[in-house]
């Protein structure tokens, strides 16, 4: 690991100065992802600016239009604030579907936004071509072993093509946010402003090494929940197909929320994990669905719909079938209810 | 790894010196985990290589473990779990994966099970730490402990120590009314219960190499029910 500098943030402004003094520092949440990073040497800091102890960013609250989460909740405390539980339901379920129980009391909302990809050929700094890690120099993913990599949005320009990259985004919660429509709160040099998570996480085009649209002296302070997804409460599931049944990234995910109008759809949230470079959501399949019952047939035209252009690779071709059986699979369960799914959800 | 490390390896007992063995064999576990350890370092070799003399950055550092305060001069690239065996000698925090991947660092920090490798000391000060030796008083061993031994819920016992912080977290995240995905799969995120199905996702973080699980959580189901969880 690379030596660096430590310094505790006292106050969020403290924190965006220091970011902005020095373009390598970086910012220590629950370092269940940068340090682990840094232990790889992907990640190489000069200074790590520790914002674990801005309690004014660790809260939950109700405001107005919903809720603000705090950039310093943990994973953990999210998942089981009882208003989150009670009013947006398929974000505790995506969150608790995400590493463990350690790693969820460490790991922060922000720091789960700012997750980076679990690609092998990013992950392991000894391997030498990673347009993310070394931008230029080529991607060993889309030629070599590709099991768990993109298949929807993603830059092939082969090889050695200085943008390619088919890595994905790993996390449950940002499935369940973008699914839901919530808005990241940002604090700068500049002031303040908003992104939706739609729009937060980038999709590679010509910039592999970017995961967001977050700048460098930029914090994450919360992130809003909007009142209107409370509407999926009834009706959402988020379903989450691994190599194993707990303590494993996604393969492929599904944030499903419906709400009904007595029996046809009235609105749909849904966003997929473990399938593009951001979660991927997709207008198209959502707009196959409102004003149709809430039936197979529907939900087969939708999936359809969500993983049209989808292009596979020698070892994850298969996600296209999977990632449309698993959004048939988690509207039926949505429908049924939310929490409603007995030993049929066991099996899923 | 030096020779004097291999050489603690070949010393070890003779499975023939069968009378000696419960005796040396704990002398032999301490010695291989010694070389566990060397290992463990030695395979991130950013970590040695590319420190150039005099450029790591100290700090200084008071840690709160089981109730004592230790003051220490660290690297701040420190992790918790390294703190806690190579600068206080409380060797009870084992390494397996130092990823986060395997559960077997798993601490207590302000009453919350974390993994030590993936926490950097500099950042723990200040945080009431809670290790696998502060959970026992003496030789009076926690509910949780003393399960573990009547159970059999181990072989070669290298994860115990985090098996042991994870489960005794769990129950005070059962008392507090955490649900975990299998109780939105079951429909009891509401009330969670602590059946077989929700003790093996809870202890998911902690993985077990000789397979002890089926007493691992025979251990945990039969501590949460004498709390009536």
């Amino acid at each position: 690991m690379n030596p660096f500098a430590y310094e505790r943030a006292t106050a969020p402004e403290g924190a965006v100065h220091s970011l902005a003094a020095d373009k390598n520092a970086k910012l220590l949440g629950g370092g269940t992802n940068l340090v682990d990073l840094m232990k790889q040497d992907v990640e190489r800091p000069s200074t790590l600016i520790d914002i674990t102890r801005l309690s004014a960013l660790a809260h939950i609250e109700a405001v107005e239009g919903g809720h603000r989460v705090g950039a310093l909740v943990r994973n953990s405390d999210l998942a089981n604030d009882g208003d989150v539980r009670k009013t947006y339901p398929l974000l505790s379920q995506a969150l608790l579907a995400g590493a463990s129980a350690q790693l969820r009391n460490l790991a922060t909302t922000g720091g789960n936004l700012m997750q980076r990809t679990r690609c092998y050929y990013f992950y392991d700094s000894a391997l030498p071509a990673c347009n993310k890690r070394a931008p230029g120099s080529g991607c060993g993913a889309v030629e070599g072993f590709n099991r768990v990599h993109a298949v929807l949005g993603q830059t092939d320009e082969g090889p050695a093509g200085a943008h390619t990259c088919i890595a994905t985004n790993p996390s449950d919660m940002n499935v369940a946010l973008a699914a839901l429509h919530a808005v990241v709160e940002i604090s700068g040099p500049k002031g303040k402003r908003t992104m939706p998570v739609r729009e937060f996480h980038r999709l590679v085009g010509k910039t592999p090494q970017l995961d967001t649209n977050l700048q460098h002296d930029e914090l994450i302070t919360g992130v809003h929940l909007p009142a209107s997804a409370a509407k999926f409460a009834a009706n959402s599931y988020y379903l989450k197909a691994r190599d194993r049944q707990s303590y494993a990234f996604a393969l492929v995910s599904v944030a499903a929320g419906l709400e009904m109008d007595g029996g046809s759809i009235k609105s749909v949230a849904l966003a997929l994990g473990g399938v593009a470079h951001k979660p991927w959501t997709s207008e198209a399949a959502e707009k196959a669905m409102i004003g149709k019952p809430a039936t197979e047939e529907t939900f087969k035209a939708a999936a359809a719909a969500a993983m049209q252009g989808a292009k596979g690779y020698e070892h994850n071709a298969f996600k296209i079938e999977l990632a449309k059986s698993c959004i048939v699979r988690a509207f039926t369960l949505a429908a049924q209810g939310t929490g409603n799914h007995g030993a049929e959800g066991a099996a899923a | 790894m030096s020779n004097s490390k291999c050489q603690t390896l070949d010393t070890a007992p003779e499975p023939e010196d069968l009378q000696n063995w419960e005796v040396s064999r704990r002398t032999f576990l301490q010695s291989a985990t010694a070389v566990g350890a060397t290992l463990a370092v030695g395979m991130s070799p950013a970590d040695a290589q590319t420190v150039m003399p005099g450029s790591a950055k100290t700090k200084s550092v008071t840690l709160n473990i089981n109730g004592q305060d230790h003051s220490i001069q660290l690297d701040t690239r420190t992790s918790l779990l390294d703190a806690l065996r190579d600068h206080l000698d409380m060797t009870g925090s084992k390494k397996g994966c130092d990823h986060g991947q395997c559960g077997a660092c798993t601490v207590l920090v302000n009453g919350r099970r974390v993994n030590s490798c993936l926490l950097l000391a500099v950042s723990a000060e200040g945080d009431p730490i809670t290790t696998i030796e502060g959970l026992s008083h003496g030789d009076d061993l926690s509910p949780m402990q003393a399960a573990f031994l009547e159970h059999d819920a181990f072989q070669c016992g290298y994860c115990t120590p985090g098996q042991i912080c994870s489960a005794t977290a769990l129950l005070d995240e059962m008392k507090a009314g955490h649900a975990s995905v299998v109780s939105f799969e079951d429909g009891t995120q509401n009330a969670p219960k602590l059946t077989d199905r929700e003790i093996k996702e809870r202890m998911s973080g902690n993985i077990c190499r000789c397979g002890a699980y089926p007493n691992i959580v025979s251990a945990v189901r039969a501590v949460a029910k004498g709390m009536s969880l």
